[in-house]
């Protein structure tokens, strides 16, 4: 029967301000609808992804049961909860880049960095994104997501090109 | 009447055909409520009619006249000349095909599984399915989560109805389950390691439809076809739960739910399902025991009996029948009550008491005939504003405090004047929180601001108390919604019985409720405080509320003025009296101590000369009065253990030893109604006439106690619940906890050892920091061995010495 401990310090005062912008958009008793948003920020300024600690702390500062917090991070898979490398990249998988060779896309960075999907790079620089949806750029297909940046018409030259210049 | 003017005259009047049943119905019922109530048979996993609709399990697809595809019964509102059909070719075939879904990752270790022969998947299965699945894949697996001491989960089996977690969110309060990942990788659970800590989450059990999850302690022990089914009453607190106690031969194997809308609607609280693991307890007493020249011997009842009223009869022809106190537990039978103070009283002696944890006697003339809820607990849910008085009522009864939470989920106010702000699974009006003498202050504070908005004159005796403790904002609110309210109560808490100036918080929550026009109620002590005082087991009434001739002494003096011999009827006073250290003092003093108790302690091995061995409320015949006033009988749901035998025979037998008249009972029938005679049509009611003037507030001493009673540390039979026993609510709870201010002023630090002195008693406890409890308090559990040592709930309390 200890005081309440307060993990709210685990969120900076930056990502603060982010989601005390979105919470300014919904009512007061509805800060539920500002939890997306907050996750998104909370992961970005964990470099990528949400430790327990983290969510709990979302939780707090949104007035929520902690599961209804873990519901969420574990239904979309733009959410990471194990940590992740330095950057984020995601091949698009889907029916019109599967038809224009994103197999071979991806096999070509499993083969050159010694990755598998879902896994991080040895030297921690990037993580291979196990993507589920469409990203949504079919007429640049076959294409990737680097960081949120998209690259499309990939050929292994171009995906070399970019990787390449990941630190 | 046709239908046609009956439709004119009600428009939410729905006429609608299930099967070609014509039947009536109103706007807004759900098909799947309209069949419930007609007995028309609808497979359904995910609906439940305490929860909210998800729609999510599909197994209740009906098919409805014009309407192309099958429609979920559970989600479907009824609407006029509507044709539904729940066996017809579609409706069937889109059952079976949901069926096939649901099954094609159930594990098939229905041979291994608790829940085989008491589950809905396998009836469903067997009543809407198909014998053979086209799925030949591999199934999925989940790992389980250890979710407490109370649950066992085996989460491969469940299909996902989210019964549970809409129970967490909608019912407990308290949302700890929910549903992680998406499609095939979704599952139910707490995703971190974590045990949930509801007071009634054993109901996620009963809600389960699937062997998901089980009862923990009762794992592996007996199957569904083995057990006869038992009715019985919850024995712990004022609600009296409806039961049903599975039994094998002559063990209690499990306590499930038994359906009492009025009562404890479908649910029960975790004390009353698993409490029945005491009953299989090493510590029952089996055989009669006897001590003679300091040795204890098992012996035969004949000896038994024979030696306890030879004791007793030599201690009261040495010392005058007054040098008897008879103390029986708040959660014996009427029928034992009635005739420990038929006994008592007729061997000359009115010190007759159950009220064993209560230290403030001084306006027990004013007390109702008995502790009255003062409303039907289905009313609870419609109040609008409610006052708690030295209440908590999630621990101490925790169905009230869902029916409260029902009313505060609805808008109601509720509000609280306790020592400490204990934590509410509802949202609060108001939480005054400032240490025992703090709450005398704040509750004529209270009444204060009542009196001066209604500008009414208040009570003529509280005129004093009123005029020291003037309103401030919090108070004129708190009196404010009171006054608004169209249906309010105040409700006295066991924090207030205990209380040591209980006179004075009542005469204030009367004044506060009758200038209110509120209902008082009473949140009284164990399963059958009311029917205590109906039973005549206090000093000073007699059966029926009848005046005693010659006033006993209630059970804080018994103690106190050391009696010479006591007749202790299930009670164990080294937990169970306001300060214990008295009471065992004064028991180990006494000439002659007979215990009548269905368990052995240490503790009463040291202090008794007879041990009778006495039926638990399983294992005997009788009846509880809970708070409303309802008489609820039961029958014994199994035979005694070994030579154990109903505690109103016992007496019975003690009667014709001591050839006192009308002890010719037959059975606890006859002696029911003997008592329910005297009480013929008494009225139950809080109202009383006069009135008691309660002294100014003491000021507050450098460090006062504030003790509780733990909600898993009420009676014997909690106390020996090994699974309660390992739950949060009853693990490491021997702290002594003050807010950082306190700790602070007195250098004390959190985690280090603390040495504290109450009433010549001392007690050496760990120290935790906790900003619930008011400055200059340390808030100390009673009723656990490492605080026995200590005096009364509430007092002066002085740090002898920090270490560590």
């Amino acid at each position: 029967m200890s005081g309440k401990e307060t993990g709210q310090d685990l969120i900076s005062a930056h990502s603060r301000g982010e989601i005390d912008a979105w919470l300014a958009k919904y009512p007061a008793d509805r800060k539920r609808s500002a939890l997306l948003p907050a996750l998104s920020i909370v992961q970005e300024q964990n470099g990528g992804w949400l430790s327990t600690e983290l969510m709990d702390a979302v939780a707090e500062y949104l007035d929520l049961p902690p599961i209804a917090v873990y519901e969420v991070a574990t239904f979309y898979s733009m959410f990471e909860l194990e940590p992740v490398g330095r950057h984020m990249v995601s091949v698009c998988n889907n029916i019109s880049c599967m038809l224009c060779g994103a197999d071979d896309i991806l096999q070509h960075i499993e083969r050159k960095y010694g990755v598998t999907m879902g896994g991080t790079t040895a030297d921690g620089r990037f993580t291979l994104k196990r993507e589920e949806e469409c990203l949504a750029a079919c007429c640049g297909a076959p294409m990737m997501a680097v960081d949120g940046h998209y690259h499309e018409n990939l050929t292994p030259e171009k995906v070399d090109a970019v990787l390449g210049a990941l630190k | 009447m046709t239908a046609a003017t009956e439709q004119a005259q009600d428009p939410n009047a729905v006429n609608l055909t299930i099967n070609g049943v014509p039947l009536k119905a109103r706007r807004g019922d759900m098909i799947i409520e309209v069949a419930d109530a007609a007995g028309i048979d609808i497979p359904r996993f995910c609906y439940h009619k305490k929860l909210s609709i998800a729609a999510n399990c599909r197994m209740c697809l009906i098919e409805v006249e014009k309407v192309p595809k099958p429609l979920p019964a559970c989600a479907t509102p009824v609407a006029e000349g509507m044709k539904i059909f729940t066996r017809s070719p579609k409706a069937i075939e889109a059952q079976k095909g949901t069926m096939e879904f649901l099954l094609i990752n159930h594990p098939l270790d229905c041979p291994i599984c608790d829940q085989g022969g008491e589950c809905e998947l396998q009836e469903m299965s067997i009543g809407y399915g198909s014998d053979r699945s086209e799925y030949a894949e591999a199934k999925r697996v989940v790992r389980d989560k250890d979710i407490g001491p109370l649950i066992e989960t085996e989460m491969t089996r469940c299909i996902h109805c989210t019964r549970c977690v809409r129970f967490g969110d909608e019912i407990a309060g308290l949302r700890e389950l929910g549903a992680t990942g998406r499609g095939e990788n979704m599952r139910i659970g707490t995703y971190i390691e974590k045990a949930v800590g509801s007071e009634l989450s054993g109901n996620v059990i009963d809600l389960c439809p699937v062997g998901a999850l089980t009862s923990k302690p009762f794992r592996y022990t007996a199957r569904a076809w083995e057990m006869q089914r038992r009715p019985s009453i919850a024995p712990h607190d004022g609600v009296g739960s409806n039961l049903m106690l599975l039994t094998r031969g002559h063990k209690v194997m499990r306590a499930d739910p038994r359906e009492n809308e009025a009562v404890n609607e479908c649910w029960i609280a975790d004390r009353d399902r698993y409490s029945y693991q005491a009953l299989n307890s090493p510590e029952r007493l089996l055989r009669p025991m006897v001590k003679r020249d300091g040795r204890w011997r098992e012996t035969d009842w004949n000896d038994a009996l024979s030696f306890a009223c030879d004791r007793l009869r030599q201690v009261m022809e040495a010392h005058g029948p007054d040098a008897l106190g008879a103390l029986v537990a708040p959660g014996a039978t009427l029928e034992e009550m009635y005739l420990a103070q038929r006994l008592a009283r007729g061997l000359g002696s009115h010190n007759v008491d159950h009220r064993l944890r209560q230290v403030d006697f001084r306006d027990q003339e004013f007390a109702p005939v008995f502790p009255w809820l003062g409303q039907p607990l289905v009313e609870l849910e419609n109040v609008d504003a409610a006052l708690l008085v030295g209440a908590n009522p999630r621990k101490e009864q925790p169905l009230v405090a869902h029916r409260l939470r029902k009313a505060a989920l609805r808008g109601a106010a509720v509000m609280c004047v306790n020592p400490v702000a204990w934590d509410f699974n509802f949202p609060l009006e108001a939480n005054l929180a400032a240490g025992p003498a703090g709450m005398e202050r704040h509750l004529a504070a209270i009444a204060a601001a009542l009196f001066e908005q209604t500008g009414k004159p208040a009570p003529a005796e509280l005129a004093r108390l009123l005029e020291a403790c003037p309103a401030q904002y919090a108070h004129r609110a708190i009196a404010r919604r009171l006054l608004d309210a169209r249906r309010g109560t105040v409700l006295l808490g066991m924090t207030a019985f205990m209380h040591p100036a209980y006179a004075s918080l009542h005469a204030l929550a009367r004044a506060v409720a009758e200038g209110a026009g509120l209902t008082l109620g009473y949140l009284s002590e164990g399963a059958n405080a009311a029917g205590a005082w109906l039973a005549g087991a206090v000093p000073h009434r007699e059966a029926a509320g009848a005046r005693a001739v010659k006033p006993g002494m209630a059970a804080y003096h018994m103690f106190a003025e050391r009696l010479k011999a006591f007749l202790l009827l299930g009670v164990e006073p080294e937990y169970d009296a306001a300060a214990p250290v008295a009471a065992t003092a004064a028991l180990g003093a006494a000439d002659c101590v007979v215990a009548l108790s269905a368990f052995k302690s240490p503790a009463m091995l040291e202090y008794a000369d007879v041990l009778l061995p006495v039926a638990p409320f399983s294992e005997t015949s009788g009846t509880f009065v809970n708070g409303e006033g309802r008489w609820q009988s039961f029958a014994a749901a199994v035979a005694p253990a070994g030579e154990a035998r109903p505690g109103w025979k016992v007496l019975r037998v003690l009667g014709n030893l001591f050839d006192l008249d009308g002890f010719d009972y037959m059975s606890s029938e006859d002696v029911r109604e003997e008592l329910r005679q005297q009480v013929g049509d008494l009225a139950p009611s809080n109202r009383v006439s006069g009135g008691f003037a309660p002294p100014p507030v003491d000021v507050d001493p450098m460090l006062t106690r504030v003790g509780y009673v733990p909600i898993y540390a009420v009676d014997p039979l909690v106390r020996r619940a090994d699974a309660l026993q390992q739950t949060a609510d009853a693990r490491g709870l021997a702290v002594a906890s003050l807010c950082a201010e306190t700790a602070d002023r007195l250098g004390l630090r959190a985690g280090q050892s603390a040495r504290f002195r109450q009433d010549g008693g001392e007690a050496e406890l760990p120290v935790a920091i906790d900003d619930r409890v008011p400055a200059g308090c340390v808030l100390i559990p009673a009723a656990l061995p490492e605080t026995a040592g200590l005096g009364a709930a509430f007092g002066p309390l002085a740090l002898v010495a920090g270490r560590g």
